[in-house]
């Protein structure tokens, strides 16, 4: 599972990355989704790879803290996930006001400038 | 006011979230009652951080005192805790200064040329705030989100298309850097089990030495990540150009966000990777200071060759963003008390800076050549202005006070006598080369020292050519004749900011001293350990359930 998760994980760095560096504004727009999915998931590893195991304790019962998963990678992944979609949401909109401006999706504003 | 009391270090944030969520209630048609919302909520955040300042200006022995704020009442370390201290204090009044000088400019015209801009203001300064108060790790990620979402907006303030160039580059830039931000978080966690600040300085020097390169990596990913937003050579060339395109008052106000990134440095590594780390104490100190080092001479190169007063600004704040991160990684704490100093009197000085800038550019024609770009960007945001022949009294002896006011500014940047920008480089150079103190020398000055001293020399002069040269231009061969037209409240702000530099010049023993004691207690972490974790519970607590 380790190779798995490391390896889409790099994968989807790799194309975000790439993504990011191209001239295009949509192609940044969906390379920074990328790389911040990449990071979720990287969050979510960072709190060990466990399989059946669950995060929350039941109410009375005494449990085996090795049992259980870590809960708060999974609590800052939500935060992460709900902010990156914001923020992006955000430049969705700065790239459509540039799109308009410029009438042009080159991120410069132009293909002959700079 | 025992309310008041128990809940004062909160305060700072939630009084801004509360006063920009208001007053995006009110109508647009009653911007006068948005702003004077604005004003008054940032007054208040003013006298709350001077009361925050006295709060944490007490001897160490009473530093456990009330300087720790349990969010949700929860125990640490499970609680997200706010803690202020000396450091954290300064900057919240620093942040407060400047956003109320902005806002009173922005009053006579900027205010109006967007929707929103007391609103964004305030949710800037939740963020900044919230940035400088917090203890956690994670919340010191969501505070940057805040702030950098009311900044982007902000950034884009007037519209035009220069600024939605720039403000792309921006927005993608910390977007990119937000996520290196959680990686860097996250690495830590998975090594340390913790992202209490206080609780990871306990437990560092407990771990093993198998997983030290990992935290490091960590470490060093979430410095970068810091190093963004302090535009640090090679990370920081979005800087001037982003600065330079976003509305004055804008701009005077992202001079604290560069700070930010200064601070989060300052902060997280000292805690961290302070004297008790064990091994791992000082880690990366040397690539503060060649990273600082270099920033600096970029910058100052980059402040000879630009020709455009807003680009001049921008690189100016790069040297000082290097300066700074530079003395921090001297690692000592002489050095670092004097940059506490140096920091507050340019990020006044520099506030001043933009702000005075858009006032003597007002007279350039279109014609002059070398503002056209300038210019450009000036003819698009003038057609969302409304009202260009502006009611209200243009004041008297114009060009003399803004001429006053340039050269005043030329002095705090270059950091020439008699203003505080000397006084900064004096201490800051007096710490380098004393570091046992003065007169308890007896070894010879050390190469930090020797290049500190240069690179402070050396940016001092080039700032100096090229204000003198800028100066000479704006007022002995202006590009039309006429006067420029400014109103009284637009050169307020600009003076209430000349005159605290004054201020800081003539009460430079205190101040001094106020950031000596700050440094000292970013040295030793114990007593910020110590307020966290001493910080008493509030009411009758719930019978503890067994685990």
């Amino acid at each position: 599972m380790e190779a798995l998760v490391a390896l889409s994980i790099a994968v989807l760095t790799a194309s975000g990355v790439w993504l990011l560096l191209r001239p295009r504004t949509f192609q940044v727009i969906i390379g920074l989704s990328l790389l911040s999915y990449a990071v979720n998931l990287f969050i979510f590893s960072m709190g060990r790879l466990r399989s059946n195991a669950a995060p929350l304790l039941e109410k009375g019962v005494q449990a085996d803290p090795a049992a259980l998963a870590d809960p708060l990678p999974q609590a800052l992944v939500l935060t992460a996930i709900v902010i990156s979609f914001a923020t992006t949401a955000l430049f969705l909109v700065v790239l459509l006001a540039a799109r308009g401006l410029s009438g042009t999706d080159h991120v410069d504003g132009g293909e002959g400038r700079q | 006011m025992s309310f008041l009391a128990d809940h004062l270090i909160i305060t700072p944030i939630l009084l801004p979230l509360l006063a920009g969520a208001a007053m995006l209630l009110v109508n647009d048609r009653h911007y006068r009652l948005r702003a004077a919302l604005g004003l008054v909520s940032t007054l208040a955040l003013l006298v709350i951080a001077i009361m925050l300042v006295q709060l944490a200006d007490v001897p160490a022995g009473d530093a456990s005192l009330g300087r720790a704020y349990l969010l949700g009442n929860w125990p640490i370390p499970v609680a997200i805790v706010l803690v202020v201290d000396r450091l954290s204090a300064l900057m919240l009044t620093l942040s407060a200064v400047l956003a109320l000088c902005m806002q009173i400019y922005a009053l006579a015209r900027w205010h109006r040329a967007g929707l929103h801009f007391h609103s964004l203001v305030q949710f800037l300064l939740m963020g900044l705030n919230g940035a400088f108060l917090t203890g956690d790790l994670f919340n010191l990620f969501v505070f940057f989100e805040v702030l950098l979402a009311a900044s982007y907006s902000l950034v884009l303030h007037g519209a035009g298309q220069q600024r939605v160039e720039a403000g792309l580059k921006y927005i993608a830039i910390n977007l990119a850097a937000s996520l290196l931000f959680l990686i860097g978080v996250s690495m830590i966690y998975g090594v340390t089990g913790t992202l209490n600040m206080a609780d990871l300085a306990m437990r560092l020097p407990d771990i093993a030495a198998a997983d030290r390169p990992l935290l490091e990596v960590g470490a060093a990913i979430l410095a970068v990540a810091f190093l963004v937003k302090a535009a640090i050579w090679p990370l920081g060339l979005w800087l001037p150009n982003t600065y330079g395109a976003a509305s004055a008052p804008v701009a005077a106000m992202f001079v604290i966000m560069s700070k930010v990134g200064i601070y989060a440095v300052l902060r997280v590594w000292m805690l961290v990777f302070g004297p008790h780390a064990g091994a791992s104490a000082y880690f990366g100190g040397d690539w503060l200071l060649y990273a600082g080092l270099a920033t600096v001479t970029v910058a100052a190169i980059a402040v000879l060759a630009t020709q455009d007063s807003k680009q001049l600004a921008g690189h100016s704040l790069l040297v000082s963003s290097g300066t700074l991160l530079a003395a921090i990684g001297t690692g000592q704490a002489g050095v670092v008390g004097a940059a506490l100093f140096y920091l507050i009197s340019s990020s006044l000085g520099i506030g001043a800076f933009y702000l005075l800038i858009e006032l003597t550019e007002r007279n350039k024609t279109a014609g002059a050549d070398i503002l056209a770009v300038t210019w450009e960007a000036f003819g698009e945001a003038d057609d969302v202005l409304p009202g260009e022949e502006e009611v209200g009294v243009a004041i008297p002896a114009t060009m003399a006070l803004l001429g006053i006011s340039f050269i005043l500014c030329a002095l705090l940047i270059a950091g020439l006598p008699p203003v505080s920008g000397f006084i900064a480089k004096f201490a800051l150079l007096t710490a380098a080369f004393n570091p046992e103190g003065l007169g308890a020398t007896g070894e010879p000055i050390s190469t930090t020292g020797w290049l500190l001293l240069a690179a402070l020399l050396l940016s001092g002069l080039t700032a100096l050519i090229a204000l003198a040269r800028a100066g000479m231009k704006i007022f002995w061969m202006p590009a039309s004749t006429r006067v420029p037209r400014v109103r009284l409240i637009e050169m307020a702000p600009i003076g209430t900011l000349l005159i605290l530099c004054m201020v800081l010049t003539v009460q430079a023993g205190p101040v001094l001293r106020y950031t000596q004691a700050a440094a000292e207690e970013l040295f030793a972490p114990e007593s910020y350990v110590e307020s966290v974790f001493g910080a008493p519970r509030a009411g009758e607590l719930p019978q503890e359930a067994e685990l």
